[in-house]
């Protein structure tokens, strides 16, 4: 088994913090941590090249340094890609959540890392990776890796991965159809006379755990501020041409409101179940406040409107896609130059 | 800036600036305003949220 592996500049040898510009480098077999997972992966197991490269280097120039790793373990023949541990080191952990990700996208080759919780890397790739809660203790290193490389076996032997507790892995909040000898109404009593009785239990529900986000800058004046409004209620024009789903939608839509001062029955229609449409479907502005914002923009109150409202549908929607879905609004809010937005959920 | 009736979920997802809306099924109106009073009412909403977006307060 071939196995390429990803360090920091640290574990990689270079130096500490004073290093943390050094470039992308590649090294041909095990080096730092590497050497270890290569010894508990066991006799057949052959770490072929070590990646290091700064954590600075690889955070500020992300897209060349996954572009070059990729090339790189494209042409090695790898089956496995590990990186880290990378404990609480936050760009760390980027730099090995991103590679890791990628591989498996791009590549399809298996990838296995290790961070403590709170690490920034398993915010943003807990969804897409098995990463091994590492803690933040280097002293536990050899646990760690010999965890990374328990999981590492099953995921190159495509064998079926049990759950987080069970193998060590940060939850991925998946939920994936188990085959249970009780019905959910037994297990809830069950549960449920286990609080009473202040006894241990497991919830088969885990709320999801969002970071906060950083508050955005008032808009200083409102009269040069370029506005525009994003819906998660499903508002399409008629015979929704992005064919944006009622449920889980996978879609959003860009819809130009150009010269219009008022959002009209007859043009749109509502794609999205679980809430009632009618009130919608009857005035459009009741979910997208067209004509009350034009008439702030024509009094001088916004500076202007934008040409387009986008929409999509929230309704039972998977975290993973809703977040795709407002990475590309995002990216379109930018490219449009808008200042602010209004978004108005059902 | 967010408008919107289901407050928890707002909140539960770190939301910065949030109007609360009319109703789930009519965010930015109210079906049982005759249209004058619901346009009024729509009015006031979106200056509620012009409001929160020129302010640095957490609402």
């Amino acid at each position: 088994m071939k196995i390429v592996y990803y360090v920091n500049q640290f574990f990689g040898g270079i130096g500490a913090e004073e290093h943390a510009g050094a470039p992308l480098e590649f090294r041909d077999g095990a080096l730092g941590p590497a050497k270890l997972f290569e010894q508990l992966m066991g006799n057949d197991a052959t770490v072929t090249m070590t990646i290091v490269c700064g954590d600075n280097h690889a955070v500020e120039h992300q897209d060349q340094v996954t572009a070059a790793v990729l090339d790189k373990v494209r042409a090695s023949g790898a089956d496995l890609v590990a990186a880290g541990p990378c404990f609480d080191a936050g760009r760390y952990g980027m730099a090995a959540g991103a590679i890791c990700s990628a591989i498996q996208r791009e590549l399809g080759i298996p990838a296995i890392t290790a961070m403590h919780v709170e690490n920034p890397g398993v915010d943003l790739f807990r969804e897409e990776l098995h990463i091994v809660d590492s803690g933040i203790s280097i002293a536990k290193m050899r646990d760690i890796v010999a965890t990374m490389a328990k999981l590492g076996k099953k995921l190159v032997a495509r064998q079926p991965v049990g759950l987080p507790a069970e193998e060590g892995y940060i939850s991925r909040g998946l939920l994936r159809d188990q085959l249970g000898d009780k019905t959910a109404a037994t297990r809830m009593i069950d549960m449920l006379i286990a609080k009473m009785d202040g006894e241990k239990f497991d919830s088969e529900m885990l709320p999801n755990a969002f970071a906060p986000v950083p508050m955005p800058a008032r808009i200083k004046d409102m009269s040069k501020a370029k506005l525009m409004v994003i819906t998660d209620g499903g508002l399409v024009p008629k015979g929704n041409p992005d064919k944006i789903e009622g449920t889980a939608a996978t879609r959003w839509g860009a819809y130009n409101i150009a010269g219009s001062d008022d959002l009209r029955s007859e043009d749109y229609e509502v794609s999205h179940g679980g809430y009632d449409t009618r009130f919608v479907q009857d005035d459009p502005d009741r979910l997208v406040p067209l004509d009350a914002l034009r008439e702030l923009e024509k009094s001088g109150v916004i500076g202007k409107l934008h040409e387009e409202f986008l929409s999509t549908c929230g309704r039972s929607n998977p975290l993973s896609n809703t977040r795709r879905l407002g990475r590309e609004m995002v990216e379109k809010i930018k490219r449009d130059g808008v200042d602010a937005v209004i978004l108005t959920s059902t | 800036m967010q408008i919107t009736s289901a407050l928890p979920i707002a909140k539960m997802v770190g939301s910065n600036r949030v109007v609360l809306g009319t109703g789930i099924v009519h965010v930015t109106g109210d079906a049982k305003l005759p249209l004058k009073d619901e346009k009024d009412l729509r009015r006031k909403l979106v200056q509620q949220a012009l409001d929160a977006l020129q302010s640095n307060e957490k609402q």
